[in-house]
């Protein structure tokens, strides 16, 4: 974490960084970096680990609230203990390796997985002074990590020696590989427009304020509206999550490539998904939703991690709501809406941006066209492409159910 | 500095060279992707960052997942992966071709200057790499871009097969 600018932030906004320099200055000088890298990384850990606890049962009691019944609500007060009681019952279960299965690569899979899962959060800015790594390729970085984690999808599906969980990571992995294009393409725009690869600098470039209170962020544009949508969804795909959970499906799949896993590992691959889950939020709050910048001039006052804070939990709340609330889609669609929607979508939008930062010289008075032509941009693609690839395809008729 | 040199040396020999050795493919493929992790972590000791993460991206990412599906999607015959000792005219091209591979790198790695640089290493900033990689540079990416559509051609046309192949029975 980088000490910037210690004179313009309050007190409350250095606190974190104060906190680790004193905690590390009671070492000597030599070993103070050190110190403080694993402060850092201890600090990581404490904070995501947390939220990954609470995470699950704020899942399951929202998922309980929309479907009518209360959820867990029998371990500690509104059932707040009931992650601590998954824990250990996953750690007191016997963990079991097929006799026929690759040791070796049965018991890195779910390590390699939670290994990268964790490696992405080391670049994303959480707040104007916590940054782990500042990196001048962090972008890079940072979906460089997300891309091996496809690996130990693969070792935990071959390793079984089980057909069945193989199969399934064949199909997660074609999941993966038609969302990884989406996913990188939608943030292209960002890095073209800021013209950096560096997560801080991209925070920065999206400080200050149109007409003095319309915030700069780049979800407030028509290509970043577009690219934040894509990357959204590539991300729901990318973590598995519901609409596009047919990795591990457990209503209909025995569980995938997770069939032979049990005890703790099976708990590291849930992990892993949801540590994926946040660093993918992160990062689209810190490419879209203006990082840790506060939305409006005179709430500057809050410490900017809250600020970080507010917005990644809206974005894993909204996961959870979409969850709830969409069906599974079948393999064929979910790979068509991929290669034949998102990905010409992202295309198109890197033009958008071209146009957008070409015709950022324009006199105040073209800013209208400027925008009509970019949302033109956005929309008249998606407009006929949705139209084309869901013709046929409806409406849809009941045969047997009361119209 | 030289330690850690020598430990990432070994992690990328060991590796490719007990891929070789291995009889069961996807291990095989596996242990390439460890070869490539450690030609990416050679790039972040040298201090080539992007360089190292592209590679991780590229390779780690995408070229593992092209190569492990080939070798599970494409038909094997009933005796398995290399079981049968290959003729003798394809080891003499094996050799051939490898050779001279191995005769192109050793020459060009002979033929370079190797003198240390004066003073600190020059930085090189993201930027900077884009405008090299598209103005100067614009065409070998391009030749580097068009031999890696040739060998996924040639790994389309190997998978195929070649020719009506006869039906395997049920």
């Amino acid at each position: 974490m980088r000490l910037l600018a210690t004179t313009d932030s309050s007190l409350l906004e250095r606190a974190p960084v104060l906190l680790r320099d004193a905690l590390s200055g009671l070492l000597p000088p030599p070993a103070r970096w050190t110190a403080n890298a694993l402060i850092e990384i201890v600090a990581i850990l404490a904070v995501f680990g947390t939220l990954f606890a609470f995470l699950t049962l704020a899942e399951r009691k929202i998922l309980g609230r929309v479907q009518n019944r209360p959820g867990p609500n029998r371990t500690g007060w509104f059932g707040l203990l009931q992650p601590f009681a998954d824990g250990i019952k996953m750690l007191t279960k016997e963990d079991i390796v097929p006799r026929l299965a690759d040791p070796i690569l049965h018991f890195a899979a779910p390590v390699a997985l939670v290994a990268f899962s964790l490696m992405s959060f080391a670049v994303i800015p959480y707040g104007r002074h916590l940054l782990a790594l500042d990196m001048d390729s962090g972008v890079l970085y940072f979906f460089a990590a997300g891309a091996s984690s496809e690996l130990a999808v693969f070792m935990a599906g071959w390793s079984g020696r089980n057909k069945y969980s193989l199969l399934a990571a064949m199909r997660a992995l074609a999941q993966l590989i038609s969302y990884e294009l989406p996913l990188l393409l939608s943030f292209v725009p960002v890095v073209m427009i800021s013209g950096s690869l560096s997560p801080s600098a991209i925070v920065t470039a999206q400080g200050g304020w149109h007409l003095g209170f319309i915030p700069r962020w780049n979800v407030l544009t028509p290509w970043g509206f577009a690219g934040f949508a894509i990357f959204m969804v590539a991300s729901l795909a990318e973590s598995n999550r519901s609409p596009f959970d047919l990795p591990e499906a457990e209503s209909e799949l025995i569980a995938g490539h997770l069939t032979e896993y049990s005890g703790f590992k099976y708990a590291l691959f849930f992990m892993a998904e949801y540590f994926g889950m946040c660093a993918l939020g992160g990062m689209a709050v810190t490419l879209f939703l203006g990082g840790w910048q506060a939305p409006c001039a005179f709430l500057g006052f809050i410490p900017s991690y809250a600020w970080f804070g507010a917005k990644l939990l809206a974005l894993l709340l909204g996961f959870i709501w979409i969850r709830a609330t969409l069906p599974r889609l079948r393999i064929d669609q979910l790979t068509r809406f991929a290669w034949k929607f998102l990905v010409p979508l992202a295309l198109v939008n890197l033009v958008t941006v071209g146009f957008w930062h070409l015709s950022a010289s324009w006199s105040r008075g073209f800013d209208p066209l400027r925008w009509a032509i970019a949302i033109a941009l956005v929309v008249i693609p998606f407009v006929a492409m949705g139209r084309r690839l869901s013709a046929g395809l409806g409406p849809r008729t009941y045969r047997f159910a009361a119209q | 500095m030289n330690a850690v040199l020598a430990a990432i040396a070994l992690l990328i020999l060991a590796s490719a060279g007990i891929a070789l050795t291995l009889r069961n493919i996807v291990r095989s493929v596996i242990l390439l992707v460890v070869t490539w992790f450690g030609i990416a972590a050679f790039y972040l000791w040298a201090g080539a960052e992007f360089v190292a993460f592209a590679q991780v991206l590229v390779y780690g990412g995408a070229v593992s997942m092209v190569v492990l599906f080939a070798v599970l999607l494409v038909r094997h015959g009933k005796a398995g992966v290399a079981e049968t000792p290959a003729p003798s005219g394809r080891i003499v091209s094996a050799l051939l071709a490898g050779g001279a591979i191995a005769g192109a790198l050793a020459g060009a790695v002979a033929l370079t200057p190797l003198a240390p640089a004066a003073g600190p290493a020059p930085f090189a900033p993201v930027r900077h790499i884009g405008v090299l990689l598209l103005n100067t540079h614009a065409a070998s990416l391009l030749a580097a871009g068009a031999i890696l559509t040739v060998a996924l051609l040639g790994g389309v046309v190997l998978a195929a097969g070649g020719g009506p192949e006869k039906e395997d029975g049920p």
